[in-house]
């Protein structure tokens, strides 16, 4: 299928890894699935009961790629549901994110509420990048929901990042850690101007040898404001970090919230946050290198972000 | 050519002026290592940032090449020319050693060229380059790390604050045959604060700075004759009163 050239450039910032209409993808755009194409162990379900898709992906499949990418170019409000069914031993990164182009004035919303259900010895990489664009003054709004279920020995890799653009969001994370599962999760945000975002996120260490790593950065600029609250609860024996750094500049307001439950003896929880401007040892250190303030700024901002 | 011309700095320190540094004026000539000692709180690393222009002159003139830099921002003097490593260098959050290297070199490095970047200051290259240049590294290896970011372009005049401080043994004589080599060269100039014997008798000069003045500068040998024998009066006076000796 061809694309506009606006799809395509909202998908090339999206979508890191490369948008290409072959082996298994979904293009949602402007509440619609445009094009769809299955792998040979990744098939791609529309659902009949309510908009989304389902995602079954077999054990036999192998550093696989699948991308379920949404662009919105068109105002109103989108709420799609897409579940993945990923069995034991799959090996498979998804590819996902939402990118709105807004030139309208009225509200252009994406709510994507996604649900993981990961089987035993498996190893997915979910990749989620959001970003808005466009001279509409119409608010361009965001609201993922994840819920992620690792079955035992799974290992599970959330990278999620909201590039820029994003006036509102409020995020929604909750995953739980069955026997030897690990977690991984890397946010990264940057919020201008009047834009706001909220991310709270809950883990559940039910099983016995469940690991969790988290770790936020963020940018507040303008006079945005952040809000992030990652929820740990150690229910067995088992290990947990979170670390939230932020860098504040001009007139932003952000909190960091971190909390962290042990309902278990064995239960190893550490949590870190620091929130602070640009050091200036940096800024110094980088322009040594010629290079100005301002791009040293830049360069640390686009570094801390990464 | 560095001329430094009169160079004082005060700062206001409860209500006072203080001077940090008093007419301090020296050369640097082309392909010249001079080395600055003298006890600590002299006024070195205030010396060293005058130049890189991270303070700014109560009075005093700065010239490098015959053209007067003592306006220059710091983005100004390392375009004209002059780099600058750090006593205790920043950790950067996210940015990988590869990044900083290429940074401060001014265009995208290749991996090769990292490798040999990293190893000429003692680092296993390949276990380096992709790794973030944060608070996962020790001391001596984020020290190790700064001093490549200078040897990564060629300049008119290196500055190396303290480069021995937090370095190992092994790294550090590997370090003083980089020098050595930059020295044999000609071709950069070179500022080295250090309290390092073997650092001090690389130079070909030496400038003692004490209380935020000059107190002697002169060809090493002289230099070096005195500072040594200076030592041995400091041991015998230590010796004799039970106080400390300064500097190394």
């Amino acid at each position: 299928m061809e694309l506009n050239k606006v799809t395509e450039d909202v998908l090339k910032v999206i979508d890191s890894y490369g948008f290409r209409q072959e082996g298994a993808y979904n293009l949602r755009l402007n509440g619609m699935a445009v094009c769809h194409g299955d792998s040979r162990h990744i098939k791609i379900v529309p659902k009949e009961d309510k908009p989304g898709i389902d995602i079954h992906i077999s054990g036999e499949t192998k550093e696989e790629q699948v991308h379920i990418p949404v662009v919105m170019s068109q105002e109103g409000v989108d709420i799609v549901y897409n579940d993945f069914y990923i069995e034991d031993g799959a090996d498979v990164t998804i590819v996902a994110g939402c990118g709105i182009h807004g030139e309208g004035c009225s509200e252009t919303r994406h709510d994507g509420i996604h649900t993981f259900h990961v089987g035993k010895n498996a190893n997915v990489k979910y990749v989620e990048n959001h970003y808005a664009e466009g001279n509409g003054t119409g608010s361009k709004v965001l609201n993922p929901v994840t819920k992620i279920y690792v079955g035992e020995n799974s290992v599970f890799t959330l990278e999620t990042t909201q590039i820029k653009g994003v006036d509102s969001t409020e995020r929604e994370n909750y995953i739980e850690l069955a026997e030897n599962a690990k977690l991984f999760v890397t946010e990264k945000l940057m919020t201008d101007a009047e834009q706001t975002a909220v991310s709270n996120m809950e883990v559940e260490l039910n099983g016995e040898n469940s690991s969790a790593r988290i770790v936020s950065r963020s940018v507040g600029k303008g006079t945005s404001s952040q809000v992030f609250h990652p929820r740990a609860i150690g229910n067995n024996l088992c290990h947990a970090h979170i670390q939230c750094d932020s860098i504040i500049m001009e007139h932003a307001e952000i909190s960091s919230i971190p909390e962290i439950d042990a309902k278990h003896v064995d239960a190893q929880i550490i949590h870190e946050a620091a929130i602070g401007r640009i050091n200036d040892e940096q800024l110094v250190k980088l322009r040594t290198f010629g290079l100005t303030e301002e791009e040293a700024e830049s360069v640390i901002i686009e570094s801390f972000l990464k | 050519m560095l001329q430094v011309e009169h160079l004082s700095y005060d700062v206001l320190e409860e209500g006072k002026q203080s001077e940090i540094l008093n007419d301090v004026s020296f050369t640097v000539n082309d392909g010249e290592m001079l080395v600055i000692t003298g006890p600590n709180g002299g006024g070195k690393s205030t010396l060293a940032k005058l130049l890189m222009g991270i303070n700014k002159p109560s009075s005093g003139k700065i010239l490098l090449n015959g053209e007067d830099i003592t306006e220059y921002t710091i983005d100004e003097r390392a375009k004209a020319g002059i780099g600058f490593a750090f006593q205790q260098p920043p950790r950067f959050k996210g940015m990988t050693v590869r990044r900083l290297l290429s940074l401060a070199a001014g265009h995208s490095l290749d991996e090769k060229t990292c490798c040999n970047l990293l190893s000429s200051v003692g680092l296993c290259a390949m276990e380096y380059i992709d790794r973030e240049a944060d608070a996962t590294l020790s001391g001596g290896e984020i020290k190790r790390i700064e001093i490549a970011t200078v040897l990564a372009k060629q300049h008119k005049l290196c500055i190396f604050d303290e480069p021995e401080a937090g370095i190992d043994l092994w790294s550090f004589s590997m370090l003083i045959k980089r020098f050595e080599q930059i020295h044999k060269e000609k071709q950069e100039s070179m500022i080295l604060i250090s309290h390092q014997e073997r650092i001090i008798r690389m130079a070909d000069r030496i400038m003692v700075i004490s209380d935020g003045k000059v107190e002697s500068i002169g060809a090493a040998e002289e230099i070096t004759l005195k500072l040594f024998n200076q030592e041995v009066d400091s041991c015998e006076c230590r010796r004799q009163k039970g106080g400390e000796l300064y500097g190394a």
